[in-house]
């Protein structure tokens, strides 16, 4: 007994000796990971044919200067200065010199190459750790040549996920309401364009007023309100095709159509008797039901990402606060506490978060908060803003951003915004006329 | 007589586990050391800590402990770059911290408090100063008085030629010592805020999942690393841990960057394997 103690004993005393050091690291730096975008090379004779075919003298630079816009606007890496390259973009893409790199403290690089197979655009690029010194991803796309901009936007998602851990947001569309005239006549027409405001296109023609475009998050399919005979009718918009379809027709105002996640139900506001409720609608069916009932005005209800909750605004504790219930309407919780009114809540595709709209002292901010309405961040603060989207990857946020007029009612603007989760990144999104209500789509590729 | 002996030598475990245990709370209560003033100790000399250790290691953990709640909310920048030894004003820096720090939004009243705890990692690395090393002073003092600390500090830098003479002249015990306790605080937090400028934090991290990424490291002399492991290795290629992937080799990238490693010049044999536990979720809940 004695003799096991001992040797018990004898045994723990070195291990106390030898243990391995550990030391937490806890803290790091946040600034954008440091990137280098080797433009694509591309042979003489594709690039000639490409010329001919897009007008663009060289694809491959065109394509790397998409993917480097998009790595730079969203705030998450830094893509370093072509100019301080030295190495050429083909040798780059057969085997980086990883020194060179490292020298001008480049952490990931990106290299390709864009070839002419076939009457089709191939573009083949490689993602290299440099520190590592290893090849991260490489992947090969064939696509129409008229495709160029969609594949620039896929590798960045490719290599936005690669490096982050979640999905990408920029092979992706954007819906919104294009503006134009005095501000007492305005002209409505829904427009689409991608996410980075490039290929700009109108829906419609501008006759009727047109208002909130949704996304359906499972499709390309766009619901919207539009004015038929001065009477809101809910609108289903196939982008593909083209084809639109009224869903119906409501008696009394209705507000802010907006898709179930599986794309199966439109929920939405209708306002009747001085009051206001939440309704859904079954696309299939058609059969419409009366989700809230309270004499208070109940409005811009948003799915949780599972279905399961719905979140809105109501006026019911006297002021505009944000709730959530079950998509049944029971349990209905009050989660905003803050000062001011709270609207346009909109649940994250990443089911963590609710963006809203806040009125505080004459100003407008845009935040977001956990579904319990604990931790509410305001994100950006202005004169007139509203209407969060977000995008499908829950990290960005698109709204619209309204200026005064002045003294003789000229100067008024409204454009749209983006801002992501930091509350840092906060970008204009060109669009050729006045633009409001934008909606984000789910990504184009998936 | 055998179970007198077994029941003689329980009792004696049971005092020096006791003992070992208890005493370092039994000193005088160094809890109140305001966060600044332990740190001002950390930096000083790679030495510095060698004597009281062992004793004290539980202690420090715990003012570490309070160190960190006071910079919760403080995700600190590019510790290794900034390199300025003058205090900037506490307005300025607040802009500098409120503009990089992405994924924080920090409260406006602690910021304050923030910019303490950065000066205080910030200037761990650059101060390993060969002429101010107190390290016979904590042999011969109490070391955790507060009050007395400013004094010690200023006498040693007046006694430094004594000390330096006296630093040459290690006895084995104390060499040992140095075996057995690890790394000393001041050296810890040179690697850290070493390895802290070097890693970049994926901003995309969900802040609420479980990523702790542990690597162990093989190094040689010259803190260059000869090998690096990441422990649960198998997790990096399972589906649905990509964000465990994308830490895991944020990890390697700062320790690639961060080469040759700057650790202490001695006791190589202590340090020449080091895990390193990078955890994001301080920075990242902001």
């Amino acid at each position: 007994m004695i003799k096991k103690i001992i040797t018990l004993f004898l045994i723990l005393i070195p291990i106390n000796s030898f243990a391995l050091i550990e030391v937490d690291i806890t803290r790091g730096n946040l600034d954008p990971l440091p990137v280098a975008v080797s433009p694509l090379s591309i042979d003489e004779k594709s690039r000639k044919s490409f010329n001919k075919m897009l007008n663009k003298d060289n694809i491959g630079e065109e394509i790397s200067n998409i993917v480097e816009n998009n790595l730079r606007t969203s705030g998450l890496f830094n893509p370093l200065n072509k100019e301080a390259f030295l190495q050429a973009p083909d040798i780059a893409n057969l085997k980086p010199r990883f020194e060179d790199w490292n020298l001008i403290k480049a952490q990931a690089l990106i290299t390709g190459k864009v070839s002419h197979v076939d009457k089709k655009l191939r573009v083949e690029f490689r993602l290299w750790d440099v520190l590592a010194a290893k090849e991260m991803m490489a992947l090969a796309f064939t696509t129409v040549p008229n495709n160029w901009r969609r594949v620039g936007h896929i590798i960045s998602d490719k290599i936005y996920e690669r490096l982050t851990g979640e999905k990408g947001y920029f092979d992706t569309r954007i819906i919104y309401v294009a503006e134009e005239g005095p501000k007492t006549q305005r002209i409505k027409k829904l427009a689409i364009m991608d996410q980075d405001g490039f290929n700009n296109k109108f829906l419609t023609l501008g006759n009727e007023l047109v208002l909130t475009p949704r996304f359906n998050p499972t499709s390309q399919m766009v619901t919207y309100l539009s004015y038929f005979k001065n009477l809101p009718r809910v609108y289903l918009l196939d982008i593909e095709t083209g084809t639109q379809e009224v869903v119906g027709d409501f008696p009394g105002m209705t507000f802010a159509p907006r898709f179930s996640p599986d794309g199966k139900k439109i929920i939405m506001s209708l306002a009747k008797d001085g009051k206001s409720d939440i309704y859904t609608m079954d696309l299939e069916n058609r059969i419409v039901e009366k989700i809230t009932n309270h004499p208070s005005i109940d409005t811009s209800p948003s799915y949780s990402p599972d279905g399961k909750y719905v979140t809105f605004n109501s006026d019911r504790s006297g002021y505009q606060q944000i709730y959530i219930m079950k998509s049944d309407g029971s349990d209905v919780k009050r989660i905003s506490f803050g000062n001011g009114l709270y609207g346009t809540p909109v649940w994250s595709p990443r089911g963590d978060l609710i963006a809203f709209t806040k009125l505080h002292k004459g100003k407008f901010y845009i935040g977001v908060m956990r579904t319990d309405g604990k931790g509410e961040r305001l994100l950006t603060e202005n004169y007139y803003q509203e209407a969060p989207s977000w995008s499908p990857n829950g990290r960005v946020l698109i709204f619209y951003r309204e200026t005064k007029t002045n003294d003789k009612g000229e100067g008024f603007t409204a454009k749209l915004w983006s801002i992501d989760l930091t509350g840092y990144n906060e970008r204009q999104i060109k669009t050729p006329t006045d633009a409001s209500d934008p909606s984000w789509s789910s990504l184009l590729s998936n | 007589m055998n179970s007198s002996i077994f029941i003689s030598f329980v009792f004696h475990a049971v005092l020096i586990i006791v003992t070992a245990l208890s005493l370092p709370f039994l000193s005088k209560k160094p809890l109140n050391i305001p966060p600044i003033v332990s740190v001002e100790l950390i930096q000083i000399a790679e030495k510095t800590n060698i004597p009281f250790a062992p004793k004290a290691k539980k202690i420090i953990e715990k003012v570490k402990e309070k160190e960190k709640l006071v910079s919760e909310q403080a995700p600190p920048k590019k510790v290794k770059k900034t390199k300025t030894k003058t205090v900037v004003s506490p307005d300025q820096k607040n802009n500098k911290i409120e503009s990089q720090t992405p994924e924080a939004i920090p409260l406006p009243d602690k910021t304050v408090k923030k910019v303490l705890t950065k000066e205080e990692n910030k200037q761990n690395p650059e101060k390993v100063d060969k002429e101010v090393k107190q390290v016979s002073e904590f042999e011969k003092k109490d070391l955790f008085d507060p009050n007395n600390i400013a004094a010690l500090i200023d006498k040693s830098k007046e006694e430094s030629a004594k000390v330096v003479k006296k630093n040459n002249n290690i006895t084995q015990d104390q060499e040992r010592n140095i075996d057995n306790t690890g790394l000393t605080l001041s050296e810890e937090d040179a690697l850290k805020a070493q390895i802290f400028g070097c890693w970049s934090i994926p901003l995309g991290l969900p802040y609420n999942e479980n990523l702790l990424v542990r690597i162990k490291l093989k190094l040689k002399p010259d803190g260059s690393v000869t090998k690096t492991e990441i422990l649960d290795h198998a997790r990096m290629n399972k589906p649905g841990q990509g964000f465990y992937k994308v830490l895991a080799e944020s990890a390697l990238r700062a320790v690639k960057l961060c080469q040759p490693l700057r650790v202490p010049t001695t006791g190589y044999e202590r340090w020449k394997e080091l895990q390193l536990n990078f955890d994001a979720r301080e920075m990242l809940e902001g």
